[in-house]
């Protein structure tokens, strides 16, 4: 009787519960829509993140330089020199990164005994720059011996040589050109493959090569001068496995190319060894890699090593995505707070729509309830027959919504454009950045400090060239659906009906009989 | 058996009250057919609503089988009237979207009568109506006498002490109503059980031993087996009526 009833009375009034149904299919769809976009969303910039920071990254460490630290360097040639006037130069210089002070690699033995740390490694990451060129001539006749006012600067990184090139007078004053190329190095420790970097990165060739220089590295050796290219770098510059690329004047064997993810790690990974005794940083890393036993100690961990190291700066996954810029950012806005507030007004608008159709409908049938009651029929089954009426087209609701839902994840998967991210400078990852320079004015001293302010103060168009570290990622949108979610949604319509129905219910069970039944339909 | 003592039914309207029902002393016996007249809105549904335990006297007390309506809770009322009163409504009542059976049925769901024995019954009291055929018949596909008649074996299916009909034959033709009469006179007999029919119809009303005639709230009871002339019509002072209770059930 019960159902038959309930499902006849549905039939009945089908526009009506159409309406409540559709209402609550459209607010599930939504919800289920906007949650696996907003997962699609958040599991994109983790990929951006984890290509930049490690997969198996929980938290990275880093120190931010004190203003006027690091020692500033000059190129050891004088522009006033007439001996250089005209000469060709060429010179590399390998400096931290700017942005990332320096820290003793005791810090990483520090923090991997911490409570709640799966492993940590340390690493150096540089910049190498390669200025090459030649000095202006501003010696007119070969006999002024005071600068000139366009004088060049010739820069000579205190880690390589100054160029030898002889000086050769020029009748007339003439501009010096040079031009400037950088790339990314880092130096890691290859002992410890699964954290940092390397962690995500797929060897797309010498993988054997790779796999054996790590199980040495375990075994204590590093290798020696060996290196990793990236494979966009090494496409950029023709080179291949196997073949040898300078870094500071070093000759390193590459060994393998790498991809990471779908951005650019650094140009070139070296044994952190390696690194240390180029850059003069022996024993020092600039960034630490750590991995936290599980997601929920990562929090403390990070509280530890604050109080560990108080001057650094600890970051973990969560606090890199505000890092994340560009469409997928706005992507993630739209589906965090938009998307949220769109799928709560719609569902409360369907829950609202849902009661007040429901209390219709049980105003439509006052008479209707007050006969039963006459016939004793008790309130509460009354209430029921309601509530079961609303609830049913919560689960017809919450049914189609789930198609609706799917339909619209699918959508977004296959119909929504790539999304850039553009992941900002914060002085980790890296990725090749080209300068060419010429006709410089000033003099040297340029490069006077690594703090990014100071360096950027100096030399404003210059510093961008090495403190933009920026990567613009191509990002496929998806909108995973999982069992949970749907479950929820479906949940949620049925809570919207039995709400409902609850509410409906509650106004007939308050009818008293005698009056009901004097009420006129 | 009812008892009404002092009885009163105020209804508040606006700021001012309403006496729908006011000191009504009657008796009715077990198995006694009573008829209601009065005007409209003197009464007449108010009365009928506190014998079937569907309101409540303001005042007075109203007494069935001993026990004081009045005093009791809905949720016990709610077992008083699914166990003993049947109800017939002037605009039959029915649930459309169940069909005669169903409708008949329904009446015994409260009873917590088994399903197969709620069919048998319902399709027995159908039957008993002349409707055995128009079980499987949505109200709306079936005529005003035809619904009443399933009205009637709803109200019968579950052998009430009490059938409780608010102007049964308001809405049918005088042939249709004088056949409902005549079926809702012929179970009385043979069940007799006690029946209350309130009616505009004074032919009606007379083929019952006795009319209660109430005017704006007050009772009055009519004898129907004395002499024609001693009768008083609906509405009017009734001066020759019987003091409540004074008569004796057929």
């Amino acid at each position: 009787m019960y159902f038959r009833y309930l499902g006849r009375e549905l039939r009945r009034r089908a526009r009506s519960a159409a309406v409540v149904a559709i209402g609550l299919a459209l607010a599930v769809g939504l919800v289920i829509t906007v949650t696996a976009a907003a997962s699609g969303v958040n599991a994109a910039q983790g990929q951006v993140l984890s290509s930049l920071y490690g997969v198996g990254t929980d938290l990275t460490v880093t120190k931010v330089p004190t203003a006027g630290s690091g020692g500033s360097f000059s190129f050891n040639a004088n522009p006033a020199s007439r001996a250089q006037a005209g000469q060709a130069f060429s010179q590399d210089h390998l400096s931290s990164s700017p942005g990332l002070e320096v820290m003793a690699d005791s810090d990483v033995t520090s923090i991997s005994a911490l409570k709640g740390v799966e492993g940590a490694t340390g690493a150096l990451v540089l910049n190498s720059i390669h200025v090459s060129g030649s000095f202006g001539s501003f010696f007119g006749g070969g006999s002024s011996s005071s600068p000139s006012a366009t004088a060049t600067p010739t820069p000579t990184p205190a880690a390589t040589s100054t160029p030898t090139a002889a000086a050769t007078p020029t009748a007339s004053a003439t501009p010096g050109a040079f031009g400037i190329t950088s790339f990314s190095v880092d130096g890691i420790d290859p002992a410890y493959p699964g954290v940092g970097l390397l962690s995500g990165a797929n060897i797309t060739a010498g993988a054997a090569a790779v796999q054996q220089w790590f199980g040495e590295a375990q075994q204590g050796t590093d290798g020696g001068e060996i290196a990793l290219v990236s494979s966009s770098y090494a496409t950029q510059n023709s080179v291949k496995a196997g073949s040898t690329i300078t870094v500071a004047g070093t000759s390193f064997t590459v060994v393998g190319l790498v991809t990471v993810s779908e951005t650019d790690g650094a140009d070139v990974y070296i044994p952190l060894s390696q690194a240390q005794t180029l850059a003069d940083d022996a024993s020092d890393v600039n960034t630490i890699y750590v991995t936290a036993t599980d997601s929920s100690a990562i929090s403390t961990v990070q509280s530890e090593i604050q109080k560990l190291m108080p001057s650094a700066t600890v970051t973990t996954a969560s606090d890199l995505a505000s890092n994340v810029s560009g469409s997928l950012s706005t992507a993630s806005t739209l589906a965090n707070t938009l998307g949220t507030w769109l799928s709560a007004l719609v569902l409360l608008a369907a829950f609202v729509l849902a009661v007040l159709l429901t209390i219709a409908s049980v105003s439509r049938r006052v008479r209707e309830f007050g006969t039963l009651k006459a016939i004793g029929w008790r309130s509460r089954r009354i209430v029921g027959q309601v509530i079961g009426e609303a609830a049913v087209l919560g689960v017809i609701g919450g049914v189609v919504g789930v198609g609706l839902g799917v339909l619209g994840a699918f959508l977004v998967t296959h119909l929504v454009p790539p999304l850039s991210a553009t992941v900002g400078a914060t002085g980790l990852g890296g990725s090749s950045t080209t300068s060419t320079g010429g006709g410089f004015g000033g003099g040297g001293g340029f490069f006077g400090g690594r703090t990014p302010g100071a360096f950027a103060s100096a030399n404003p168009g210059f510093a961008r060239t090495f403190t933009d570290r920026t990567h613009s990622v191509p990002v496929h949108l998806t909108a995973p659906l999982s069992l949970e979610v749907l479950m929820v949604a479906v949940g949620l319509a049925i809570v919207g009906g039995v709400l409902a129905g609850v509410l409906g219910g509650w106004r007939a069970a308050r009818l008293q009989p005698a009056e009901a039944l004097r009420r006129v339909e | 058996m009812y008892e009404l003592k002092k009885l009163s039914r105020v209804y508040p309207k606006g700021r001012t009250k309403v006496a729908a029902l006011s000191g009504v002393d009657l008796q009715i016996p077990d198995g006694e057919f009573i008829t209601v007249q009065g005007l409209t809105g003197h009464g007449k549904t108010t009365f009928l609503q506190m014998l079937g335990a569907l309101d409540k006297p303001t005042s007075g007390r109203i007494i069935f089988d001993g026990k004081d309506l009045g005093a009791m809770p809905e949720s016990q009322l709610v077992d008083v009237r699914a166990q003993n009163f049947g109800f017939i409504f002037q605009n039959y009542n029915l649930l459309p979207t169940l069909t005669a059976e169903e409708n008949v049925e329904a009446a015994l769901v409260p009873l917590k009568v088994p399903t197969a024995e709620r069919r048998v019954r319902s399709l027995a009291a159908l039957a008993e109506v002349g409707l055995a055929d128009r079980a499987n018949h949505f109200p709306p596909e079936m005529s005003g006498g035809e619904q009443q008649r399933v009205a009637i074996a709803r109200a019968l299916v579950k052998e009430p002490k009490v059938i409780l009909a608010d102007e049964p034959t308001g809405n049918l033709d005088e042939v249709t109503s004088l056949e409902i009469v005549a079926l809702m006179e012929r179970l009385w007999k043979q069940r007799g059980m006690t029946l209350v029919l309130v009616t505009h119809d004074t032919k009606v009303a007379r083929r019952a031993p006795r009319t209660a005639v109430i005017t704006k709230g007050k009772l009055a009871m009519r004898d129907n087996r004395a002499p024609r002339v001693a009768t008083t019509k609906p509405g009017s002072t009734p001066g020759s009526a019987q003091p409540s209770g004074a008569v004796q059930p057929a």
